[in-house]
């Protein structure tokens, strides 16, 4: 008799046999995951999992984007290493999510490099600075007020509208192909209006009654993270309202820049600058407390610069704004645009593009919990 | 470190970092002691079986936390009546029962979250809180509790012996990390486990066959410090032969499978043993009453294992498993897979067929569909298996916990020869036999170290205040 029964397993648990590329392995896990259960209250992703049986690459694709990486489940996991199993679900779903983006993103080969890159993501940033003084060299307008003085409004919409319509449009075709793979039906309001909801609140990044991420300090739970992105998102979605409000102001009302403070555009504007500032540098500060091995390590170089490049560009306008008058307009003026610039243009290619794919993930889950 | 924990005089040692030894802990700490906590793992894999478990019995009135409902004393009790067979100490049982209720809010302020009853489990709503992430979340929930509290932690820190004399406690000698020291404590806390990872010790009490069984849970509990204090002359509580077992999937690993090993396609199933024969009525009652009975059926039968034979009809009525089945167009390829007689696994599913009658199949409830002039019979879902590919699953009993255990009375106060020791206390499954001596009962392993370890802590540390 036998002593060990370990010969008689099937081999996809063994670890010489754990899944070669990034879906399957995420396959093998996710199937441990659906005989323990013990996971399900910390987010989406395991009632996600508890409706299936068979999980298909577009299933895996699909869990991994839902997937927002809070950790609660390795630090909870009896199967973590150095169990055999070695089940490190926040990696294994990190690893298929960024090459989904990889795979979706339009056209195909940037998101590569600026993913893992965060040398090229600098580059694009430096490339988008120098992009700016040479317009601001090239096109000095004869007057102007404010700003306008520097680049007049027509050249400013002559750079601006076309970088972000055109992430707008990659991104687009992304979600698409996600949506595609994903096998994902016509959306209704209500699927939309429940992802809403979640993103709004970050609700998968709270960890359920655990409260919060196990990101900065161990197995300990914490809502820094979950704050942190907070700012970020409603930092980043009120400057976006503040460009919306002088948009409308100087086109329908004829009211063109510079705006007081007690304006639209400022009113937006300050507070959202704060607030993307804050978060991204405070994302960045949590992302070097944080295990890289529980996310996707070939991509924390490209990461960190993203969330710096976000937090540089709310700083570079706050200190644009505060800067209003002196002689370091037209300077500061190149280096806030640049940074704009060079964050929209790799939005569809950065991390940038999990918002849209996050959503997308939402969406796709509420279609699922539908009954 | 060694330096430090054998200079230290200690208030309160803590043999064993799992559920209850950690509530000891915390609550000796709490009541300013000095405690120094020896876990026999290695850090990844500390907190016993602890970190194996799912959820918490919990009496209470009315609704409370993840609970919905009422579960009142009498009736808790008599769920431990039914499953012992009346084997327990009525009044330490509904002590426990009484003071689960308080420990729930207590386990919540010191980091364990809960969540609402797992699918697949809606029956245990009212009776059991689930951990959030599972016993590995709560035991992480309370080391970060007492390192808070300033409580010592050596990890790889196995007990070799307890030293008694006079009815107390001198020290302890321990081998941390290869080095072997003396540790000196005013008052000591024992919640070091079972034996059921100490395969001679099974063997010695269940015979040969035990070599064949799979332990569920760590590979740490060898039971030395029980043995000790059992060859030191203390008193026992519990049937020193019998172990828990259910019938688990055959291929897991040997130590340390935990939940996902578990089978619950037992009631859709033909049963086999290794002879292609059928044992025992796989229909007598839904699954979770009847999954404990099959560790001991699947133990009796030639070297200790049994398959299950179920159809394509039946493959999604149960709780996806953590190893994909063997499969097979006919039945005798299924034999052939499973490395059993095909000619006479077609054999015994014939003469099942052909028992089987009309009538309505409901998974979900006894639907008393049953074989007629079968035997053994089959006595609910019996439905022919007909339809292919076929599906087999290799079954193995599991160990989960052993009875035997150090008897404790209403203050967890260890005795010998009928006389409390002075200053030793015990909780946990070293103890749980005094109360659960026969049977199971989901998430009372967890009652009793909560209770047990709380009280253990609290006189301990009340003792050398």
């Amino acid at each position: 008799m036998s002593l060990d029964f370990r010969g008689e397993a099937p081999v996809a648990l063994s670890p010489e046999e754990r899944g070669q590329d990034a879906i399957e392995e995420a396959r093998r896990q996710v199937q441990i995951c659906n005989a323990c259960r013990y996971c399900e209250g910390y987010c989406s992703v395991f009632p996600a999992i508890t409706r299936e049986r068979a999980f298909a690459d577009g299933d895996i694709t699909q869990l991994a984007n839902l997937c927002h990486n809070c950790r609660g489940c390795y630090y909870a996991c009896q199967y973590a290493e150095p169990h055999d199993f070695a089940v490190n679900l926040p990696r294994a779903l990190a690893e298929v999510r960024s090459e989904s983006w990889e795979r979706f993103a339009w056209p195909r080969g940037l998101a590569g490099t600026f993913q893992r890159s965060g040398v090229a993501l600098a580059a694009a940033l430096v490339a988008g600075i120098a992009a700016l003084f040479l317009a601001l060299a090239a096109l000095a307008p004869a007057s102007g007020e404010g700003f306008y003085a520097y680049l007049s409004h027509a050249a400013m919409v002559a750079i601006f509208a076309p970088a972000f319509l055109f992430p707008v449009v990659a991104l687009g075709v992304g979600v698409r192909r996600y949506w595609h793979e994903t096998g994902g039906s016509p959306v209704r309001w209500a699927h939309l209006k429940e992802a809403a909801l979640d993103a709004g609140r970050l609700k998968n990044l709270s960890g359920g009654p655990a409260q919060g991420c196990n990101y900065e300090n161990g197995d300990r739970f914490g809502n820094a993270r979950r704050h942190a992105h907070q700012a970020v998102l409603w930092g980043f979605l009120l400057c976006f309202a503040s460009t919306s409000s002088g948009t409308v102001l100087h086109y329908v009302f004829d009211a063109p820049a510079p705006y007081p403070l007690w304006s639209l555009p400022k009113l937006f504007g300050v507070p959202g600058g704060v607030l993307l500032t804050v978060g991204a540098f405070a994302l960045a500060w949590l992302k070097t407390k944080a295990d890289p091995e529980l996310g996707a390590p070939s991509r924390w170089g490209g990461e960190m610069a993203f969330v710096l490049l976000l937090g540089l560009t709310g700083l570079s306008g706050l200190v644009l704004y505060a800067a209003t008058g002196t002689a370091l307009v037209p300077a500061l003026l190149a280096l806030h645009l640049g940074a704009v610039l060079a964050l929209f243009l790799t939005t569809p290619y950065s991390k940038m593009a999990h918002g849209a794919y996050r959503f997308a993930a939402l969406v796709r889950d509420a279609q699922g919990r539908a009954p | 470190m060694n330096g430090t924990l054998e200079s230290t005089l200690w208030d309160v040692i803590v043999v064993g970092g799992g559920n209850a030894g950690l509530c000891a802990a915390i609550e000796a700490a709490e009541a300013g002691a000095r405690v120094l906590v020896l876990e026999g793992a290695p850090e990844p894999y500390r907190g016993g079986n602890s970190r194996h478990t799912r959820n918490f019995r919990c009496k209470h009135e009315a609704p409370l936390s993840v609970l919905t409902g009422a579960y009142q004393e009498d009736e808790y009790f008599d769920d431990l009546i039914r499953v012992t067979g009346g084997k327990t100490d009525e009044a330490l049982a509904r002590m426990t029962i009484r003071t689960s209720e308080e420990c729930l809010p207590w386990m919540e302020r010191h980091g364990v979250a809960f969540q609402p009853s797992l699918s697949g489990t809606l029956s245990l709503s009212r009776t059991n809180a689930f951990f959030l992430g599972g016993g590995k979340a709560l035991v992480n929930a309370y080391y970060n509790t007492v390192e808070d509290l300033g409580v010592t932690v050596a990890y790889e820190a196995e007990v070799t012996h307890v030293a008694v004399e006079d009815g107390r406690v001198q020290g302890l000698d321990v081998t941390i990390g290869g080095q072997t020291a003396r540790v000196e404590a005013r008052a000591l806390v024992l919640a070091s486990g079972g034996f059921q990872a100490n395969l001679d010790w099974l063997a010695s009490a269940w015979g040969e066959a035990a070599r064949n069984f799979l332990i569920r849970g760590t590979p740490y509990n060898r039971g030395a410090v029980l043995r000790d204090m059992l060859d030191q002359g203390a008193d026992s509580v519990g049937d020193p032969t019998q172990c828990h077992a259910v019938a688990i999937d055959g291929r897991a690993p040997k130590f340390d499978g935990g939940i996902a090993t578990r089978l619950d396609c037992v009631p859709f199933s033909v049963v086999v043993n290794r002879n292609g024969e059928r044992f025992y009525d796989e229909g007598e009652d839904v699954w979770p009453k009847r999954y404990a009975i099959w560790g001991r059926l699947v133990a009796a039968q030639p070297e200790q294992v049994a398959y299950a034979i179920i159809d394509a009809s039946s493959l999604e009525l149960f709780m996806p498993s953590l190893y994909p089945p063997e499969r097979a167009d006919t039945i005798e390829g299924l034999g052939q897979r499973l490395g059993i007689s095909g000619p006479k696994l077609r054999e015994t599913v014939d003469a099942f067929n052909t028992a089987c009658r009309e009538g309505a199949f409901t998974p979900t409830e006894l639907d008393g569909l049953a074989t007629e002039g079968l035997d053994p019979p089959k006595t609910n879902w019996a439905r022919p298996i007909v339809e292919p590919p076929f599906y087999g699953y290799t079954l193995r009993p599991g160990v989960t916990f052993t009875y035997l255990g150090l008897k404790v009375d209403e203050t967890a106060r260890v005795s010998a020869g009928g006389a409390r020791l002075g200053n030793v206390w015990a909780a946990g499954e070293i103890m749980a036999g005094s109360i659960l001596g026969q049977g199971y009962l989901a998430g009372f392993g967890m009652t009793i170290g909560t209770v047990f370890g709380r009280i253990a802590g609290q006189e301990a540390a009340a003792h050398v205040a």
